[in-house]
């Protein structure tokens, strides 16, 4: 059954290490969904957080040929573990009227965002939530919106809770 | 004592006890061939093409288990490497391939002969990288070798930029590396081997089915061992043909679409099929809802990601081949299997290998192959891709001082005859024989030069048909005969269509006999019969030059049995001159 897994991998931070991760996932047709990376408190290491799409069978394939590579020091599935997960998106809304911005602010503060640039006609959020809740706000907006709408997001990150 | 780049390259070959360099220099190369100059130790071989070189090193690393080097320039001579790379690299062979770079401040500005390798064999390699920093080169090359050599093995490049070649540093070579991401693990995990045994004894039908894994882990003494004691028949995979000698009572074939009749159906019938060092690749499951359906399925394999992938596998044994077959030895097994094993004979029997193509005389593949089983002893023999290396691998005998090197992942054409280079220069004093086509050997001819110049007593023996045969008989057989680009005689005044060669058709070009002999090497070419022999044993004879020896057979000539695409292995067509076998069993 194709169901949504999470990944989180240790690499080696060097130079190359993006290309190799995401060239095993098109290389194998692997289904990635979003990849995010940033060094660690070790500079010497990378802490990658891949959200894809596979049955469970590709999924094992995936995490082995993920072990495999050389530059991988861990992967750890998050799959069936609790999480800390939150995706940064920016959302700028243009040419609004007066209403258009009372019903913003309302988003706003009904969803706990921040509104972090404006001028007269134009909006610019930060929404911080998990990757579900920005998915839930893009359809409100593209809704009330539509057209005017620019998103950015920037993809997971996800860390284990503390027990 | 500060050193320049390329003279810690040198003093790591040294280390490494590399005697053998196969390079191509070249403007980002200078330096390190500039290096290389005069050292006694490490012999180069200047061959006439990257290309040519690489399948060398493949050859040498396959036939002596050490890791064979590259070393070529930037650019040009990178990318010429890369089928050689994904060649190697797919059958597990270990290697570590040296590119030149343009310098590292130039590097992603366009520079002249500027190519991302890296980049490029990333997907075909085990490990690549480029050395950034004069200080780390020590370390990376140390790495490359224990790499490419460990777990399952493969090919590392290493791509060296001119600056740091040039630039002095220290000249510590170390003597181990740590790699905190890479742990292979060879150790054998009891519970596991206590579960398949326990599956083995209750088997009735029990099979072994073994890939290159054995091969690649020198295991053929102790499988052979395993296989006597448990008087479990065996099949391997092309890769893995010689796991235990051919001539053994035991050794029941091939599987796969051109496999043998009577493994074809032990894989069918089988309640346990206990599989060691194979990927199940599509070559020899066919239709996977129908392999082995009945068996439970045991395999052992040094890599995590080849068990589960392609069969769905009920005991899986992650371990080095040999480590895991000596830690079957020492445990108790007892079998009542000779129903079984009476079942396979009699499959065995009924449609031979021996008879499985069109011509019964004459020059034909299987008349050829057999005389070089009669006639060599310690011998290796690389096979081409095609026609040619589906009748070798069915019809050549392997003993412990038989060797059969054959590219069985890529299935690159042009593999063998620089590959029985490597292997001669690895193992100066055995025969080395290359079979292949006349396609194939097309596509590396130029390393005839090579082989003259560094007397390499070769022999070659072409199998020519006038057609790249085995595109041609699948053109035969399930694109109703349309010979489309796949007659090597065609010329511009045949017929547009034409399916039917004949005497008349146009002479082949090259003359490989004059070419032969234009490189300064000895020609014969075969017609009769009756001149296999002499043609051999004159080839055998020679001391220093390459023989090429061209047998001239029918045109038409197939391959059997074939298992069309998308079948199981069961729904095999036995072909060739057991077809009337076949009538009389109805």
């Amino acid at each position: 059954m194709q169901n949504k897994r999470w990944i989180s991998l240790f690499v080696e931070n060097e130079v190359g290490v993006l290309a190799r991760i995401s060239g095993l996932f098109s290389g194998k047709s692997y289904n990635l969904n979003s990849l995010t990376a940033g060094t660690t408190e070790d500079a010497t290491i990378s802490r990658m957080t891949i959200s894809l799409t596979s049955d469970d069978q590709t999924f094992e394939q995936i995490k082995k040929q993920l072990n495999r590579s050389i530059e991988v020091i861990k992967v750890i599935d998050f799959s069936e573990t609790d999480i800390h997960m939150k995706e940064l998106m920016f959302v700028k809304i243009c040419n609004c009227t007066g209403e258009d911005m009372m019903e913003i602010n309302c988003i706003i503060d009904a969803l706990n965002l921040e509104l972090i640039d404006s001028n007269t006609h134009t909006a610019l959020l930060e929404c911080v939530q998990t990757e579900n809740k920005n998915n839930d706000l893009i359809d409100l907006l593209v809704k009330n919106f539509g057209g005017r709408v620019e998103i950015i997001r920037g993809g997971s990150v996800a860390i284990e809770v503390i027990k | 004592m500060k050193i320049s780049g390329a003279d810690l390259f040198v003093k790591a070959l040294m280390e490494e006890k590399v005697d053998i360099l196969f390079a191509y220099p070249g403007g980002q190369a200078i330096e390190l061939f500039n290096a290389l100059y005069g050292v006694e130790s490490i012999k180069v071989i200047l061959s006439r093409h990257e290309q040519g070189l690489v399948h060398a090193a493949d050859g040498y690393a396959r036939s002596t288990g050490r890791v064979g080097v590259c070393l070529v320039t930037s650019g040009p001579g990178a990318t010429n490497l890369v089928t050689g790379i994904a060649t190697a690299n797919y059958d597990s062979v270990p290697l570590v391939c040296f590119t030149g770079q343009v310098p590292t401040y130039l590097i992603g500005n366009d520079a002249f002969q500027e190519v991302d390798i890296v980049g490029i064999v990333r997907s075909i390699s085990k490990y690549a990288i480029t050395v950034r920093n004069r200080e780390d080169l020590g370390t990376i090359i140390k790495k490359a070798f224990y790499v490419a050599k460990s777990g399952k093995p493969g090919v590392v490049v290493v791509d060296l930029p001119k600056d740091i070649q040039q630039k002095l540093g220290s000249d510590l070579y170390p003597e181990q590396v740590e790699i905190r991401g890479y742990k292979p693990n060879t150790a054998v995990h009891s519970e596991q081997i206590r579960k398949a045994l326990d599956c083995l004894n209750a088997s009735r039908k029990p099979i072994f089915l073994l890939g290159g894994g054995v091969n690649i882990s020198r295991a053929n003494k102790e499988m052979t061992l395993l296989a006597e004691k448990t008087g479990i028949p065996v099949i391997t995979t092309i890769m893995g043909k010689g796991s235990i000698p051919t001539n053994h009572p035991l050794y029941v074939g091939n599987l796969g679409i051109h496999g043998s009749y009577a493994a074809n159906n032990a894989i069918n019938e089988c309640d346990v099929l206990f599989s060691i060092g194979v990927r199940f690749n599509d070559r020899i499951t066919g239709k996977i809802s129908e392999f082995a359906k009945h068996a439970t399925i045991i395999h052992i394999d040094i890599d995590p990601a080849s068990i589960s992938r392609n069969i769905v596998v009920d005991i899986p044994i992650v371990a080095d081949a040999r480590n895991a077959i000596g830690a079957l030895l020492d445990k108790s097994i007892s079998l009542d299997i000779e129903d079984w094993k009476e079942q396979i004979s009699s499959w065995k029997q009924l449609h031979p290998h021996d008879r499985s193509q069109n011509s019964v005389s004459g020059v034909t593949p299987q008349a050829i192959i057999h005389e070089i089983n009669a006639l060599f002893d310690n011998v290796i023999i690389t096979t081409d891709v095609g026609q040619n290396q589906l009748w070798t691998t069915q019809f050549l005998e392997i003993t412990e001082t038989k060797q059969m090197l054959t590219s069985g992942g890529l299935g690159t054409m042009g593999y063998g005859f620089p590959a029985a280079m490597g292997a001669k220069l690895g193992n100066p004093k055995t025969d080395v024989i290359s079979i292949c086509g006349d396609g194939g050997m097309q596509m590396n001819i130029q390393e005839m030069a090579t082989a003259i110049v560094h007397e390499l007593p070769i022999i070659i023996c072409i199998l020519n048909n006038g057609y790249l045969g085995n595109v041609r008989q699948w053109q035969e057989m399930f694109f109703s005969k349309r010979y489309s680009s796949t007659c090597m005689k065609r010329r511009e005044s045949c017929p547009v269509i034409c399916n039917t060669p004949s005497e008349d058709c146009p002479a082949y070009t090259p003359d490989f006999i004059r070419l032969a002999e234009s490189y300064g090497a000895k020609g014969i070419r075969v017609q009769r019969v009756e001149d296999i022999k002499p043609a051999l044993l004159e080839a055998k004879a020679a001391i220093k030059n390459p023989t090429v020896i061209e047998f001239i057979i029918e045109r038409e000539e197939n391959v059997w049995p074939i298992v069309p695409p998308g079948n199981s292995l069961a729904d095999m067509i036995v072909g060739g001159e057991n077809r009337n076998a076949e009538q009389k069993v109805d």
